[in-house]
């Protein structure tokens, strides 16, 4: 093991795995808030800093089970709230392209241990953005599956509606191959079933499909859709990375085309709504009496405030309380159901794209990774950082950041989208791209 | 956050903020309510562009997924507890209740 010089592990550890199995001789790194038997799973968070789960999370059975060692538990900013590693309790980490600059977030952690050499693979957790963030930012590979094609079950809960686990690796066959290692149904998990009892197809996808086999680097004749409003928002110099690569694309048979979302001028505000509403209900469960310090003295309600003060940071306290806003009585026909609205309007307009397209590409992220410290007093501005990567939750869509190029010899991330259990589509694509950059 | 539903007034107050705060129970320091006081006023005026977005129906391709109810191996109670930081005979301890 590495000596951590870019603090990308809470805890490092070996959890072997089985002896055989697609896996065998990898190390993984997972994100510190999916759930290791007997290991420190902390979110990243005070309140969990000595939180033991007595259960391993399904996609850590399923990592042991192909052969994959564990080699740590990976910082991450707090509950996953932020876009920089830096809302963690326990410092911030660095990214290793350049060790001034944040790594992304919220799966810092997982992006730099991978960027680093540190790890061969890594998981990460992405509701608004969170694994193709860090990927963007530090160079690497990170792919968001469709909701419901890989268990959640043992994932500590932030925004349970949004959210997948998703795989890290330095190249795109690296990573759709741990796709294809913890996708698939599991009964613990009722949003991965797929055997609509209505006529629905009787195979869970991941069962029928080898994601690694996408990555083949072949994209010829694909149409690929490029939404205006996602391109626009991006910095110049991450504009012409973006419009270099789509050429690169077009070299290989790719044809490229203008497509309109105009649902996404929403989508941030549709997010954040949304997701604070489900924090808030999701982080009532630490209480101090469960698990966590106890917040001593006083009746029920005053100990459990006292709990909640001392153990959750400023970020997390500003989206339980704008969450719980935005649910209370007068106010949720103006906050949630509007936003309910607007994410049923942008998995249509995503579906009329798809219409004509094979997958949408866009920057993932609209600028090169921040230097620490430069943006945390300002949290508008770090939730507008993420314009590009809340729409694909909203929509419940599979997506992919692949490295782009550089532009101010910073990394570049360029993100396809696909619909509905289309990853082999999104793998294909940022395979084909991954070789023309090369 | 002091404005009626309607929207006359989005100022948000210190007293606001620890309104909200009390709900969700979460006790906080008086500097923290006063930058969370800015911070939510600036945020919400954001979200107000909610108000623009038109009615939309979400198709939900949904169904109830069912199991059969069947008595199967859980958490043991000792395991259940192990994070607690206080138990008695088997349970929780908590705060009392008022």
């Amino acid at each position: 093991m590495s000596d951590d010089e870019f603090d990308a592990f809470l805890t490092e550890t070996e959890l072997s795995g089985a002896d055989d199995g697609p896996l065998a001789g990898r190390t993984v790194a997972v994100k510190d808030n999916i759930s290791t038997a007997g290991v420190t799973t902390t979110c990243g968070s005070a309140m969990l800093a000595d939180y033991e789960p007595p259960f391993d999370a399904t996609v850590v059975e399923r990592l042991r089970e192909a052969g994959a060692t564990v080699v740590g538990k990976t910082n991450m900013d707090e509950f996953g709230m932020g876009g920089t590693t830096e809302t963690s309790a326990f410092g911030p980490t660095k990214n290793p392209v350049d060790p001034d600059r944040v790594p992304g977030g919220s799966s810092g952690g997982s992006a730099a241990a991978v960027a680093a050499g540190a790890a061969d693979l890594a998981l990460g957790s992405d509701t608004g953005g969170s694994v193709r963030n860090p990927a963007a930012f530090c160079g690497v590979v990170g792919i968001k599956p469709t909701y419901g094609l890989v268990s959640r079950y043992g994932l500590i809960a932030y925004a349970n509606s949004l959210e997948q686990i998703g795989p890290i690796a330095d190249t795109v066959e690296g990573a759709a191959a741990l796709l294809d290692v913890i996708a698939g149904p599991d009964e613990r998990d009722a949003t991965t079933r797929y055997d609509a009892a209505d006529g629905g197809p009787e195979e869970h996808p991941a069962e029928t499909t080898s994601y690694a086999d996408a990555a083949d680097g072949d994209a010829d004749g694909f149409t690929v859709g490029v939404p205006t409003e996602l391109v626009e928002g991006a910095t110049e110099p991450v504009r012409e990375t973006f419009h270099a690569g789509l050429d690169a694309l077009r070299d290989r048979g790719v044809e490229t085309r203008e497509v309109s979302l105009p649902s996404v001028e929403h989508a941030v505000q549709a997010y954040y709504v949304i997701a604070m509403s489900e924090a808030s209900s999701n982080l009532a469960r630490f209480d101090g009496v469960r698990y966590g310090e106890s917040g001593d003295g006083g009746d029920w309600n005053e100990s459990f405030a006292a709990a909640r003060e001392a153990g959750f940071g400023p970020e997390v306290k500003r989206r339980i309380l704008l969450g719980t806003f935005a649910l209370s009585a007068g106010y949720h026909d103006e906050y949630y159901e509007k936003a309910q609205d607007a994410r049923a309007w942008v998995k249509q307009d995503f579906d009329e794209a798809f219409a004509e397209t094979d997958v949408l590409a866009t920057p993932t992220m609209p600028v090169v990774p921040p230097e620490r410290g430069e943006s945390l007093d300002d949290p508008l501005q770090l939730y507008l950082m993420d314009a590009n990567t809340v729409p694909v939750n909203l929509a419940n869509l599979p997506a992919i950041s692949v490295p782009a190029g550089t532009a101010d010899g910073l990394p570049v991330g360029c993100q396809f989208v696909g619909p509905s259990f289309g990853e082999a589509a999104v793998i294909r694509a940022a395979s084909a791209l991954e070789a023309a950059v090369e | 956050m002091s404005e009626t539903p309607d929207g006359t007034d989005d100022s948000v107050g210190a007293d606001d903020v620890r309104h909200v705060a009390e709900l969700a129970r979460v006790d906080l320091a008086d500097e923290e309510v006063a930058e969370f006081a800015d911070q939510f006023e600036e945020i919400l005026d954001y979200f107000a562009a909610l108000d623009e977005v038109p009615e939309t129906d979400a198709d939900a391709e949904l169904v109830n997924v069912m199991r059969a109810d069947e008595v199967r191996e859980g958490l043991s109670q000792a395991a259940a507890l192990s994070n607690a930081p206080d138990s008695e005979g088997g349970y929780f301890r908590g705060p009392r209740v008022s």
